[in-house]
C-alpha cells in the first residue's frame, strides 16, 4: 500500500466511524444485558421450566448448525437428527463405558461430529437441492435401527447416565447448573459461528450460495468450501447431540427418528435460515410448539403443529429474525432521517467527482 | 494520467517475456458443433486487447476457456509462459487472472464491500481456525481486505456504495462492482466480457475512461470482448478478430478495419 491509499483509506474510516462505533456500544451493551439476563432467568422458574429453557438451548445449537449448512451455504439438510445422534452417543458412550467426565465428552462429540459431516459433505458434492434432501434424508432414515444393531450403544434399550453433579461450593442444584452449561457453550457456539461468519471462510461459503461459478473465478476453491460447510455445521449438531444425552442422562435409538431431523429444519425455517438469532427462535419453536398444540388438542396436535408452522411461513416467510431485521432496519431509518439523507449526499457527491476518489493504486 | 509510464514501452525495452498470454491452437467442440477451431493469438503485457467478432463467434467460449470452465479439446493456454491446462478454475484468480461475466454475477444477497472482498480470497491465507477465533492474523488480513475492497470501490467511483446490499443496485453500477471485484484479485490480466453491455451513452464515455485507468494507472492488461465497435477501436491497442470459432484477424485498429474478411463477417453489415 502507498500513502495515497492509507490515507484515503483512514479518511473513510473516520467517516461515518463514530456513528458506527456508537451503535457498536449500543449492541454490546444490549448483548451483554441479555447475557446477564439469560443466566439469572433460571433461578427465578421451576426446575421443569429450566430443563424445558436448557432444552431450549441445546436445540438453538443444533439449529445454529443447520443454519450454516442451509442457510450460509445453500445445501440442504434432512438428515441432522443422525448427527445430532452420533454426538450424543459419543458422549453417552464415552460416560458410560469409559467414566469420562461429563464436560471432557465435548470435544470428542464435536471431533467425530466434524469427521462425520466431511465424510458425508464429499458424496454432498455431487447433489443439490432436492437430491441432496433425498441423500440426508437417507442418514436420518438409517439412524435408529443402525444405533439398536450395536452391542456398544446399548441396543434397544439405549444407556442410562448418571446424571452430572454441579461442582460442590457454589450452592446450586443440578438443573440450574446444567441450564448454566449449556448457556456457556451456547454462547461460546454462536460467537465462533458469528466469527466464521464475519471472515473469509463465512464469506466464501454465501459467495458459493449465490452464486458458485463467480465464487469459483474468484478464486473460492468451492468443493473444499462445500465440504468444510458440512463438516463446521455437523460439528455444531453433534455438540448439540451431546449435550442432550448429559442433560437428558439418557439415550436411546427411538430419541434420534426422522421427525427430529425434520424438526431441526422447522426450526431453522421458523426462526430464519440465514440468521445466527433465528436458530434460538428454532429452539423455542422446537421445544415449545409440539407442547402447546398437545395442550390446545390431545386428539389432533400434529395439526395444530402443521397449522403452527403455516401460520408462521405466511406470515413471515423469511422466518421471525430474518423478517424482524429488514423491519428493524427500516425503522432505524425512519427514526433517524438526518443521518440516512447525509449518506445519500455524501454518495452522490462521491460518484459526480470521479478525478477525486481514483487516486488509489491497488498495491 | 500523464507521468506514468506505460508498461508496453517498458516490457519491449527490457526484454521481459514478451507476451502475458498465449492462446495457442485453442478447440473447442460442444457435441458436433466446433466452437473455437486452432484459435491463436497473444497478449502483450500492458495493452488494452479487443475481441470481436459476431454473435456466436466463440468470444464467450474463449473466456471460459481463459477461466477453466471449460477445457478445450485441443491446445494450450499459457500465462507468462506457464501452461493453465493442469488448472482448476478456482486456481485461475490466484494465478493473475480476473474477469467478468456477460450478465453481472454479484453475490446479491452480501454487501457491496464484501462482493468485492470476495475477489482478495485468493490472496488470503485465513483459515477456519485463525477465523473461528479471530486470531491476530485474521484480524490484519481482514482489515488489508478491506482496505483493498474500499480503494477498489473508490477506483470504480462505488465508494459511497460499500454497505448497500449488492441487490439494490442499478444495472450499470452492479456491472462496476463486478469490474472491482475482478481488479481485487489483483490481477495481471483481466478478462471484460461485454463491459458496455445494455450501458447508455455516458455510461459507454465513462467505461471507456476506466478500461483507459485500469491499464494506465493499475498497469493490469485488458483483454476485452465487446459489441460496441466504437468503444473497442477507439480503446484497444491490439484487436483480434473471430468468426466462426477461428481468427480471422488480428492487428491494431486500423489493420483490421482494412481487412476485407472483417468488413464481409462484421463490419460490412454496418457500414
Amino acid at each position: 500500500m502507498n500513502d495515497g491509499t492509507a490515507a484515503i483509506a483512514s479518511e473513510k474510516l473516520a467517516v461515518g466511524g463514530e456513528a458506527r462505533l456508537r451503535i457498536g456500544a449500543w449492541r454490546r451493551f444490549a448483548i451483554a444485558a441479555l447475557i446477564v439476563l439469560a443466566a439469572a432467568l433460571p433461578f427465578g422458574l421451576s426446575n421443569y421450566q429450566v430443563f424445558e429453557l436448557t432444552q431450549v438451548m441445546i436445540y438453538a445449537i443444533a439449529v445454529l448448525g443447520l443454519n450454516i449448512l442451509t442457510g450460509y451455504n445453500g445445501q440442504i439438510s434432512l438428515g441432522h437428527g443422525g448427527f445430532f445422534a452420533a454426538g450424543g452417543y459419543t458422549a453417552a458412550v464415552l460416560m458410560h463405558r469409559y467414566g469420562v467426565p461429563y464436560w471432557a465428552t465435548l470435544p470428542p462429540a464435536a471431533l467425530v461430529g466434524f469427521a462425520l459431516g466431511l465424510l458425508f459433505g464429499l458424496p454432498a458434492l455431487r447433489f443439490e437441492g432436492p437430491y441432496l434432501a433425498l441423500v440426508t434424508l437417507a442418514m436420518a432414515v438409517a439412524t435408529p435401527q443402525t444405533l439398536k444393531y450395536f452391542s456398544w450403544t446399548g441396543g434397544q434399550q439405549g444407556l442410562n447416565l448418571a446424571k452430572p453433579a454441579p461442582p460442590p461450593g457454589l450452592g446450586i442444584d443440578r438443573d440450574r447448573w446444567l441450564y448454566l452449561f449449556v448457556l456457556v457453550i451456547l454462547l461460546v457456539a454462536i460467537r465462533v459461528a458469528a466469527n466464521l461468519l464475519n471472515g473469509r471462510t463465512g464469506r466464501a461459503w454465501m459467495a458459493i450460495r449465490d452464486h458458485p461459478i463467480a465464487a469459483a473465478a474468484m478464486g473460492v476453491d468451492t468443493p473444499r468450501y462445500k465440504t468444510l460447510a458440512f463438516g463446521t455445521s455437523t460439528l455444531f449438531t453433534a455438540v448439540a447431540g451431546a449435550l442432550a444425552a448429559i442433560v437428558v442422562g439418557f439415550v436411546a435409538p427411538e430419541s434420534f427418528s426422522l421427525f427430529l431431523s425434520i424438526s431441526f429444519l422447522v426450526g431453522s425455517a421458523v426462526g430464519g435460515i440465514a440468521t445466527i438469532g433465528g436458530a434460538i427462535v428454532g429452539g423455542f419453536f422446537i421445544e415449545f410448539v409440539p407442547n402447546f398444540a398437545n395442550d390446545i388438542s390431545d386428539a389432533a396436535p400434529w395439526a395444530i403443529y402443521g397449522l403452527a408452522m403455516l401460520l408462521f411461513m405466511y406470515a413471515m416467510p423469511r422466518g421471525v429474525v430474518g423478517s424482524l431485521g429488514p423491519l428493524a432496519a427500516w425503522l432505524r431509518g425512519r427514526l433517524r432521517p438526518a443521518v440516512a439523507a447525509g449518506e445519500i449526499s455524501a454518495a452522490s457527491n462521491n460518484a459526480s467527482s470521479p478525478q477525486q476518489t481514483s487516486q488509489g493504486r491497488l498495491e | 494520467m500523464s507521468g506514468v509510464p506505460l508498461r508496453t514501452t517498458a516490457a519491449s525495452q527490457g526484454g521481459a517475456p514478451a507476451q502475458l498470454l498465449e492462446v495457442a491452437d485453442v478447440t473447442m467442440r460442444f457435441g458436433g458443433i466446433v466452437a473455437l477451431d486452432g484459435v491463436t493469438f497473444s497478449v502483450a503485457p500492458g495493452r488494452i486487447t479487443g475481441l470481436i467478432g459476431p454473435n456466436g463467434a466463440g468470444k464467450t467460449t474463449l473466456f471460459n476457456c481463459l477461466s477453466r470452465l471449460y477445457r478445450p479439446a485441443r491446445g494450450d493456454i499459457r500465462l507468462n509462459g506457464r501452461s493453465l491446462a493442469d488448472c482448476a478454475p478456482a486456481d485461475i484468480a490466484g494465478l493473475g487472472i480476473g474477469r467478468t461475466f456477460q450478465s453481472p454475477t454479484l453475490f446479491d444477497s452480501l454487501s457491496v464491500l464484501d462482493n468485492v472482498k470476495i475477489g482478495a480470497h485468493a490472496r488470503g491465507r485465513n483459515g477456519p481456525l485463525t477465523d473461528a477465533f479471530t486470531l491476530p492474523s485474521s484480524r490484519r488480513e481482514e482489515r488489508e481486505f478491506d482496505l483493498i475492497a474500499r480503494v477498489t470501490l473508490d477506483f470504480v467511483e462505488l465508494g459511497g456504495a460499500a454497505t448497500r446490499p449488492a441487490a439494490s443496485l442499478t444495472f450499470a453500477q452492479r456491472k462496476r462492482v463486478e469490474l472491482a471485484r475482478a481488479l481485487a484479485t489483483k490481477p495481471a490480466l483481466v478478462l471484460l466480457d461485454e463491459p458496455a453491455g445494455g450501458l447508455n451513452h455516458d455510461e459507454v464515455a465513462q467505461l471507456g475512461a476506466l478500461i483507459r485507468s485500469i491499464r494506465d494507472k493499475l498497469e493490469i492488461t485488458v483483454l476485452l470482448v465487446e459489441h460496441h465497435m466504437g468503444l473497442v477501436m477507439s480503446l484497444s491497442d491490439q484487436v483480434v478478430v473471430l468468426n466462426f470459432g477461428r481468427v480471422i484477424a488480428d492487428g491494431t485498429p486500423e489493420e483490421v478495419r482494412g481487412v476485407p474478411a472483417v468488413t464481409e463477417a462484421y463490419l460490412g453489415t454496418r457500414h
